[in-house]
């Protein structure tokens, strides 16, 4: 590799070069620089098509990287203070089925908190691997599920010595964060692997009063959403690997699944957001958490809303929390996190980032304004002066023990019929159901259906939560496992 | 020397002024700030490259988002002022003895310190006793409101820019939040004729009508705005514009007005039929 600072950005570096050099295009795509697709041009900017190009000699190749993407990658490496990055093009989701394939194979254990993204249940379809659930603890009040505490995570060990690694939110959605380094810790003295869904924790590596960063607490693989907090377009994501990873198998896994026309457009936004975030980070998080913290104390002034934060911290299923997160607790005013979603997007044109049954989750970033902070801040008010009800009758989030009887993989390929709602209690469910956004499975496959749960569907299908998984896409039969229990 | 000023009216429309010499430019915090002389328009201000005022034809827009409110509430005392930083719109609320108080609330302290230097036209009366100057969003400010005025007046920019959150509906109904029981709120409503003004002008009306029991607009003629028609909103908890308006009692107050009288008061709210039109669409 060249001698690289983080001032430079070697992919971007070596795109700007080849349209200097005018190159004539006999490859794909076929718009051959936009001129193909008027149209498209049009809309999205000769620039932006100009890049729209396929891996050739000097732009280098995602799948088996010698030039400037492998300097890019080191790049990132070193800015994240880890051994090895990979660029990933396929959303987080990708770096987190890389993250479980590289660590179990069929049959093999995994520890993980009920409360994770559904591609981590995904990747265990595909793998076949077995999940061990630790309760994650549920705040009662708010309605989320929070961190593993240690001593659940110890204890599941102890049950299932033969697992082969750990899952953690690092945070969770909500910004809630688990005892990474403990964690990781007993982990590796189990010979286990410690892997991390950091989707929402890009940031965390680059200002200190924020959270652990995984990798800096010992985790041994971490799945970042660069396009959240770290300012690079939609789908491209970051996969960090400690040293007790093999780089090269993790690459092997990765193009398993691997588009091998990657896009050099998701490929130069990271390689641009790797530079700012080295150069830049501190100052940028420093007016995120400014401004978070404004809107936080503005909201609870308004009464009744609760915009928490550190508060929680209860140093073990809350052991730290991501102030750059505004969750708000809105079943105060009597209407649950997506009434509040719904009407801040149709009455005032503000699009929120979530709401489930208890909360809103706004994203704040690098990119919002003081005065788009007094919007949001100005209509929730609004909407507790014009929409608040009566608080009776509100469903409380409970955590719902999940009955696993059978593998995800096994379930999700085993014979199985088609069931209205209401007669698939008892029966073990053969796919997911969730609300999207978050995307945490209600019922993941294998999993027995209670009559709890299916209030719990009911009750977030009646508030506007927009559901999905089942085969039916109105959610109103479920695919179960053929026989009963 | 040929030396123009050119606005956009739109991508395909333009606007062009002579100028005789530019006498001020500074880009603050929110917007860039120029203020020159013109040979046909004489005084100029611009924010962010669009006309917010000439001393020709400053008297329109001031005279007509002042007095009808004034005429219309049978007894303004405390007024609240956002947006307006040239000082025009406080220039003629003072010309009432019976306002008691004048709250103004401008983001961009810098463009008040300009006009106070060179447009005293209409910054001259921002020092009267009563009036109170606050330089931040007025979005803000109002959220902490209630029930405290008896006219708000939203002298803004468009809705891109600084002004953006004057246009929403969160502010709107803090607005109502913050008037009185018979508060009145007028507000500069955009134009119906090129085709983004209209559409920031239903999308206001839209907004109004969902916070205020009663929602009017009424027009003026404006030379410099594009398109020269302009519109203005009112929106008010009881009073109507003007109905049982009582035209006398401001006529004896013997306000000597260019553009203003109390015929075309009640004339202005006579809209053209595809104004019309376009606001019922959103009604």
């Amino acid at each position: 590799m060249k001698d690289y600072s983080q001032n430079q950005a070697p992919l971007l570096e070596a795109l700007e070069k080849m349209k200097m050099r005018r190159i004539v295009p006999f490859d794909v795509p076929g718009h051959k620089r936009g001129r193909g697709n008027p149209e498209l041009t049009e809309f999205l900017g000769e620039k932006c098509l100009s890049v729209d190009v396929n891996s050739m000699k000097m732009l280098d190749n995602l799948c088996h990287p010698v030039s400037v993407i492998r300097d890019a990658e080191k790049l990132a490496a070193d800015a994240f203070g880890v051994p090895q990055a990979f660029f990933m093009t396929g959303g987080t989701t990708s770096a987190v089925q890389a993250m479980v394939l590289t660590a179990c194979k069929r049959g093999e254990k995994i520890i993980l908190p009920r409360n994770v993204h559904r591609s981590v249940i995904n990747a265990m379809i595909l793998c076949g691997a077995v999940p061990v659930y630790v309760n994650p603890e549920m705040d009662k009040r708010l309605g989320i599920s929070l961190g593993m505490r240690v001593s659940a995570v110890a204890q599941a060990i102890k049950e299932n010595p033969d697992a082969k690694a750990i899952f953690v939110n690092n945070p969770t959605y909500y910004g809630i964060c688990s005892n990474v380094r403990a964690i990781a810790e007993l982990a590796h003295e189990h010979g286990m692997l410690l892997l991390a869904d950091e989707a929402h924790g890009t940031h965390f590596y680059f200002h200190d009063q924020l959270p652990e960063a995984a990798m800096r607490a010992g985790a041994d693989m971490a799945a970042l959403s660069m396009h959240k907090s770290g300012g690079s377009l939609t789908q491209s994501s970051l996969l960090l690997l400690g040293p007790r990873v093999s780089e090269g198998y993790v690459r092997q896994i990765i193009n398993l699944t691997q588009s091998t026309s990657s896009s050099y457009l998701l490929l130069v936004s990271l390689d641009i957001s790797r530079r700012n975030l080295a150069l830049h980070g501190k100052e940028t998080f420093d007016k995120v958490i400014g401004l978070v913290e404004y809107a936080r104390n503005e909201i609870n002034a308004i009464g009744d809303y609760y915009a928490y934060s550190r508060e929680l911290v209860n140093g073990d299923s809350i052991f730290d929390f991501d102030v750059t997160k505004l969750s708000i607790f809105t079943r105060s005013i009597g209407l649950a996190g997506i009434e509040v979603y719904d009407l801040l997007r149709d009455e005032y044109d503000i699009q929120a980032e979530l709401g489930d049954i208890a909360n809103l989750l706004a994203y704040v970033s690098v990119g919002d304004r003081p005065k788009d902070m007094e919007r949001l801040v100005a209509a929730l008010s609004e909407i507790r002066r014009n929409y608040s009800k009566d608080r009776s009758g509100m469903l409380e989030a409970e955590y719902i023990n999940p009955q696993v009887i059978c593998g995800p993989q096994q379930a999700f390929y085993a014979p199985k019929v088609s069931l209205p709602l209401a007669a698939t209690v008892g029966r073990v469910c053969s796919e997911f159901v969730m609300c999207y956004p978050p995307g945490i499975p209600i019922l993941a496959p294998g999993e027995q259906i209670t009559t709890e749960i299916l209030e719990y569907i009911r009750y977030a299908k009646e508030k506007g939560c927009s559901m999905t998984g089942p085969e039916d896409m109105e959610i109103e039969r479920l695919n179960v496992m053929e026989g009963t229990l | 020397m040929e030396l123009w000023f050119t606005e956009q009216h739109t991508k395909n429309v333009r606007f062009s002024m002579k100028v005789d010499r530019q006498l001020y430019s500074a880009q603050s915090e929110f917007q860039r700030i120029d203020i020159f002389d013109s040979l046909e328009f004489g005084r100029v201000l611009t924010l962010d490259g669009y006309v917010m005022l000439t001393e020709k034809d400053e008297f329109i827009y001031h005279e007509m988002i002042v007095h009808v409110p004034m005429c219309a509430h049978p007894d303004a005392r405390k007024i609240l002022v956002i947006g307006g930083g040239d000082g025009g719109t406080v220039r003629e609320l003072v010309r009432y003895a019976a306002v008691e108080r004048i709250d103004l609330v401008e983001i961009d302290e810098q463009v008040v310190a300009a006009c106070k230097e060179y447009l005293p036209q209409t910054a001259g009366k921002l020092n009267d006793p009563r009036v109170h100057a606050f330089y931040e969003d007025g979005l803000k400010f109002i959220r902490h409101q209630e029930n405290e005025y008896d006219l708000i007046l939203v002298d803004s920019t468009d809705p891109f820019g600084p002004g953006e959150g004057l246009f929403t509906r969160e502010f709107y109904g803090n607005c109502f939040r913050a008037l009185k029981a018979d508060g009145i709120m007028v507000n500069q409503h955009e134009s119906p004729f090129y085709k983004e003004d209209a559409y920031a002008m239903q999308r206001a009306h839209k907004r109004i009508v969902e916070s205020f029991p009663l929602a009017r607009v009424y027009q003026a003629h404006i030379p410099t705005y594009p398109s020269g028609h302009w519109l203005f909103g009112f929106a008010s908890k009881q009073y109507h514009p003007v109905h049982n308006v009582d035209f006398s009692r401001w006529e004896k107050l013997g306000l000597r007005t260019q553009y203003y009288n109390t015929k075309l008061h009640a004339a202005a709210f006579a809209l053209p039929t595809y104004v019309e039109e376009m606001l019922r669409d959103v009604e």
